[in-house]
């Protein structure tokens, strides 16, 4: 175990997961089609996709409850088929369903988890308490876990993957059918663990926020293929541009042509009085773009900034809603149009 | 009523505590100690969590004495064998041979009692399988397999707490019978003691085979038709409730390769001192190799069958 270790620290490499064409099939369904990617000591990586895109079977994977159909993966050092042990020992795993066993307290439950991972009494018992509060279940601590709500288990689940201190924790959809709430206080959680003990963090989601706020660098995963790395701030800059809407008082003259030639504009429609443009970096562009439109002697009504958010990168990657609605295309295409007009 | 209103409250009350607190994180960055992760570890604690809710629930334990009760108590008292010999005008002295002859003892209530045993050990060993596919269905599973408990320590637990019950419910059941007129005569503390040993192995193979057709399920219907088609002939295709020579030649045959009928034939020799069909070495020898390799093949079969 330390050799490994060593071996892998005098490389200097920093990558605690590292995947190399990693794939799973059942019968004909490719569920993860050759995914490849590194996790980076003390970041929080997020997958991202849709329902049935591979995630949680390539958590599955990486935590050695399923076997790779091909490929290789490295967790914490040690190969996930050959060394599946020790890969168990250094890693935490909150799952996505529920795990506890809801005849036992939540006290009970972290000590059992405690002595699975082989950890001594002496120690597990107070490591417990500390997971408890953490967690904020101290209160329900004695309580059996059949009685708790579906936001005190899930915290409860993680006080669980926290019991041996793991180097690296993999959360499967933790906020799944969460109230916003308890969603708040897993972010809470999720914060503390990277900024205050340096745990890398692996997480899958597929809600945008969540990925958006929390995670260093996210992949966006569908049909069990990565469509794109990077941190969200790329992700969201790949789709291209701010979007300003320009309210005119006069709908004539048309200064469209007028306002493509100033140079971070890209592109300009005209809808009744409003001016529906996409720029580069918007807060330079917009007061550029009221100075023209009053040059013209017409008066600005009103202006609105749009960044670009995960969900436009989201669909543009991924364009689910649009492939599996193909028929209903113009409805969804109109219907984005009208969201996106109500935002602004 | 009133403790469920009390629970869900104070379920809210957490709740709502959890939103305005930011409690001190007491949490040390200090490594570990050295954790013990040896091949066995976790077993104990795997087999104490199923045993502690087995004990915790009396009433299960109490519905499970009663179908050997019953067949002790019914079947046992009205066919009383010795008495349709007699009946016929035997003398109390053929009619003991007789009864010897046939059964190894003259009593046919102790006969049975013993059988009774293997009863008892049949159905709460099928019972480690249905353990089995409610563990996966309640995602229990799940957090063993992420840990690094071994595969096969998950395998044995669920074959040592359904032991345990075992044992336990088959003392339970000696004790009844004894009290419905079991004959004590041949009772000695070494008897007993190994007589409880050939239950544990025998326990131990039977649930071993149980845990491992459960393995890869999570259907408990499937299980349950199992257990019907498992335990019907392992119980009538042995020696429990009548001797081997009673039997049609052909049936003698299966009798003879079921491993319930050695434990059986052990446990009277050891109990009620009959004369048994094997010598009690041949018994123990195939009890044991039974239990060893109904356990081999389920630590075996976990290895592959346990992660997907």
């Amino acid at each position: 175990m330390s050799a490994e270790q060593s071996r892998r620290e005098a490389n200097g490499s920093g990558a605690i997961v590292s995947v190399e064409r990693l794939s799973k099939s059942f019968g004909q369904l490719k569920a993860v089609d050759g995914v490849s990617f590194e996790i980076e000591q003390g970041e929080v990586f997020g997958f991202l996709g849709p329902n049935g895109a591979g995630k949680s079977t390539t958590i599955n994977m990486l935590t050695t409850m399923m076997r790779p159909t091909s490929g290789k993966a490295t967790v914490c050092g040690f190969d996930v088929l050959s060394q599946a042990t020790d890969v168990r020992r250094n890693v935490g795993v909150v799952p996505q369903d529920y795990t506890a066993d809801e005849d036992m307290t939540g006290y009970q439950n972290i000590l059992l988890c405690a002595d699975l991972y082989g950890l001594p009494r002496s120690y597990s018992k107070a490591r417990a308490e500390a997971l408890l509060n953490l967690v904020e279940l101290k209160d329900a601590a004695q309580r059996k876990v059949r009685t708790y709500s579906g936001g005190m288990r899930r915290r409860l689940e993680l006080a669980c993957g926290l019991i041996n201190q793991p180097k690296l924790l993999f959360l499967d959809e933790p906020t799944l059918g969460l109230d916003v709430q308890t969603r708040a206080a897993v972010w809470k959680y999720i914060r503390t663990l990277k900024e205050q003990f340096k745990m890398t963090l692996f997480l899958t989601t597929h809600y945008l926020e969540e990925a958006d706020s929390l995670c260093d660098r996210i992949a966006i995963i569908d049909h069990g293929r990565i469509i794109k790395i990077g941190s969200p701030s790329e992700l969201k800059a790949s789709v291209g541009g701010d979007i300003i809407v320009v309210g005119v008082s006069e709908s004539e003259p048309d200064i469209s042509p007028e306002i493509a030639q100033i140079k971070l504009v890209k592109e300009v429609k005209k809808n009744g009085n409003d001016y529906r443009i996409k720029a580069e970096m918007g807060e330079e562009a917009s007061p550029q773009i009221m100075d023209l439109v009053r040059s013209k002697g017409l008066h600005v009504t009103k202006i609105a900034l749009t960044k670009p958010t995960l969900d436009e990168a989201y669909l543009e990657l991924t364009g689910r809603n649009i492939r599996e609605e193909e028929t209903n295309r113009m409805a969804m295409f109109s219907q984005r149009v009208t969201m996106s007009r109500a935002r602004s | 009523m009133t403790t469920a209103t009390d629970e869900i409250e104070s379920a809210t009350v957490a709740e709502t505590h959890l939103k305005s607190s930011s409690v001190a994180v007491p949490l040390t960055l200090e490594p570990p100690p050295k954790a013990n992760t040896g091949p066995l570890h976790g077993l104990w604690a795997l087999t104490q969590r199923d045993l502690r809710k087995w004990y915790s629930n009396p009433i299960q334990l109490f519905i499970s004495l009663i179908q050997p009760v019953i067949w002790m108590g019914v079947f046992g008292k009205a066919l009383n064998f010795g008495t349709f010999i007699a009946q016929s005008g035997a003398s109390p002295s053929v009619t003991n041979a007789i009864m010897l002859n046939t059964f190894g003892t003259t009593s046919y209530f102790s006969y049975l009692a013993c059988g009774q045993l293997s009863f008892v050990i049949l159905f709460t060993s099928a019972f480690s399988g249905m353990s089995v596919v409610f563990d996966r269905r309640f995602g229990f599973m799940n957090k063993a397999l992420s840990t690094p408990v071994g595969r096969g320590t998950i395998v044995m637990a669920k074959v040592f707490q359904s032991v345990g019950r075992s044992v336990i419910q088959a003392s339970i059941v000696l004790f009844i019978a004894v009290l419905l007129g079991m004959d004590t005569g041949y009772f000695s503390v070494l008897g007993i003691a190994e007589a409880f040993g050939v239950v544990f192995l025998m326990a131990t193979g039977l649930s071993a085979l149980y845990v491992m057709l459960a393995l890869r399920s999570s259907d408990w219907q499937t299980q349950m038709a199992l257990i019907n088609l498992l335990n019907l002939p392992l119980i009538f295709a042995s020696n429990a409730l009548l001797p081997v020579k009673l039997m049609p030649t052909w049936l003698q045959y299966v009798v003879q390769v079921n491993p319930v009928s050695y434990a059986n034939d052990a446990i009277r020799q050891l109990v009620i001192g009959a004369v048994g069909s094997s010598s009690l070495a041949v018994d123990a020898g195939v009890v044991l190799a039974f239990a060893v390799v109904l356990s081999t093949m389920g630590i075996v079969l976990s290895w592959r069958l346990l992660s997907k």
